[in-house]
């Protein structure tokens, strides 16, 4: 007979590039994660795009399971509960997720839960030590998603404002393959962006005084490839232009940000996804953060991109005041709206 | 074709949503920043969808309901290995019902069922220039009901 809140609970992410475990412990917290990526962890923010190839979970889950309980000198018997992404993402990266998580605790009688992958990114601030309290209002940004949440509890989110097509990472990482520094090259345009001059070339700040909380980035892409065209690509040129991208896409981020601080009225934001480590990003909140008497959170880089211990967590969160789901059926969503979770 | 400025992109868009039918496998080629995603998304609200049209590009593939219709847009562009294929189940999304709209297909060529359309999409001096192609006779209803 198990207890009735589950106290150690497995978490499993697979939705798209990254496999990702972790154990989570309701009384003693994160116990051990590990993450399977062959993104550089190194570099300095993501739009993290690692190659496809990584993208073999199958094989990656079992032995990450093992290694993460090893790390936590745990035991399959000893889990009571497992959580995995169930969406939205990419259907064949979910559904190995999903099948090991029903597999294994259809074998060990234990209860499993279905997590929506961006509420573990919401909730993963939580992890953090100094967490911010709720409600707050959180930034998503990175290769695959730019969100502004309010985040008020568990299954509260309001969506504030979302880009209407590019997501800010891949703004970074399109503006780098335009300059010629590969793909993804988000975090080499930051840094070619430290020798640019930002004021010679003018770009637009997309939808900054639209009124609403949404974004837009394919315009800007566009920018620059204009900018290629029309200039002699020299090293100080491309640098400009890189410098000029980056601090649209900071002022828009900023300036969103901002404005639904103000909107909500609350005064703690969080950045999460991997574009927030991005310096000219945090100098620019920071010190709008100073002038407007507001908090800022950043959470460690690897609970911001794809993680274990934000599914872990998160299911950890959702069993406190929830039954967990009934039976061992798959049922991914690889679309599935974040409102609707409740 | 000459598309001079963006409302050309989105009318052919339009115009093209009328012509598709199941089944149908239509390849999108063009630089970053041709105008593919805009082509798509033009194309998804003449069906009538609502709701926003993201780039796929990190997700790889996003599936729509429109008009009836079921689509995909994929976006292949970070697709490195053949065995991805299969394991993110994209073959069984090329199932004789789906539309599917597909950027980049040149990165996963011998994967990518051949295309019944093809519309190339080029960035000019003054604006963009689509070429549209059918490479069979379902492509080419489509390209005659245009």
């Amino acid at each position: 007979m198990k207890k009735l809140i589950p106290q150690l609970v497995l978490g499993i992410e697979s939705s798209c590039d990254e496999t990702g475990i972790a154990l989570y412990h309701q009384q003693d917290g994160l116990l051990a994660h590990a993450l399977y990526t062959q993104a550089a962890m190194h570099s300095e923010y993501g739009g993290v795009v690692p190659e496809l190839a990584s993208r073999d979970h199958v094989r990656r889950a079992l032995p990450l399971i093992r290694q993460t309980l090893d790390q936590a000198d745990r035991q399959l018997a000893d889990l009571d509960a497992i959580a995995y992404t169930r969406g939205p993402g990419l259907a064949g990266a979910l559904l190995v997720g999903t099948s090991v998580a029903c597999a294994l605790g259809y074998a060990l009688d234990i209860p499993v839960l279905g997590i929506h992958h961006l509420e573990g990114h919401l909730l993963s601030p939580l992890l953090a030590d100094p967490a911010p309290a709720l409600p707050f209002v959180a930034l998503l940004v990175s290769g695959g998603h730019t969100q502004l949440m309010r985040v008020d509890g568990v299954g509260q989110y309001t969506l504030l404002g979302e880009t209407l097509d590019d997501a800010a990472g891949e703004a970074f990482d399109k503006s780098a393959k335009l300059l010629g520094l590969g793909y993804p090259g988000g975090p080499e345009l930051a840094k070619l962006a430290e020798h640019g001059d930002a004021a010679r070339f003018k770009l637009p700040r997309p939808m900054l005084h639209s009124g609403d909380l949404d974004f837009s980035f394919s315009g800007l892409k566009t920018a620059v490839l204009t900018l290629t065209k029309q200039h002699e690509m020299t090293d100080s040129t491309r640098a400009d232009i890189a410098a000029a991208a980056q601090a649209a896409i900071v002022d828009v981020l900023v300036g969103k940000a901002q404005a639904a601080l103000k909107q909500t009225g609350l005064k703690q934001l969080v950045i999460a996804g991997g574009v927030g480590a991005n310096r000219l990003l945090r100098s620019q909140l920071d010190a709008a953060a100073v002038r407007k008497g507001v908090r800022v959170f950043y959470p460690a880089l690897e609970f911001c991109t794809d993680n274990g211990a934000m599914i872990a967590f998160a299911g950890a969160m959702r069993l406190r005041q929830q039954a967990p789901q009934d039976g061992y059926a798959f049922a991914i969503k690889p679309r599935w709206d974040l409102q609707q979770i409740g | 074709m000459n598309l001079p400025d963006e409302a050309a992109t989105i009318a052919l868009g339009a115009r093209l949503a009328r012509a598709l039918r199941p089944g149908l496998v239509v390849w999108l080629r063009g630089d970053l920043g041709a105008g593919k995603t805009t082509l798509v998304r033009a194309l998804l609200h003449g069906l009538g969808h609502q709701g926003r049209v993201k780039s796929p590009t990190y997700t790889l593939i996003e599936p729509y309901q429109a008009g009836g219709l079921e689509l995909r847009h994929f976006d292949l562009y970070r697709f490195q290995d053949e065995s991805e294929w299969e394991a993110a189940g994209f073959r069984d999304e090329f199932d004789g019902h789906n539309i599917c709209l597909v950027e980049w297909p040149e990165m996963a060529q011998g994967l990518v069922p051949e295309a019944d359309v093809e519309i190339g999409l080029q960035i000019v001096p003054h604006g963009r220039a689509a070429r549209l192609r059918a490479y069979s006779e379902a492509g080419k209803r489509c390209l005659n009901a245009l």
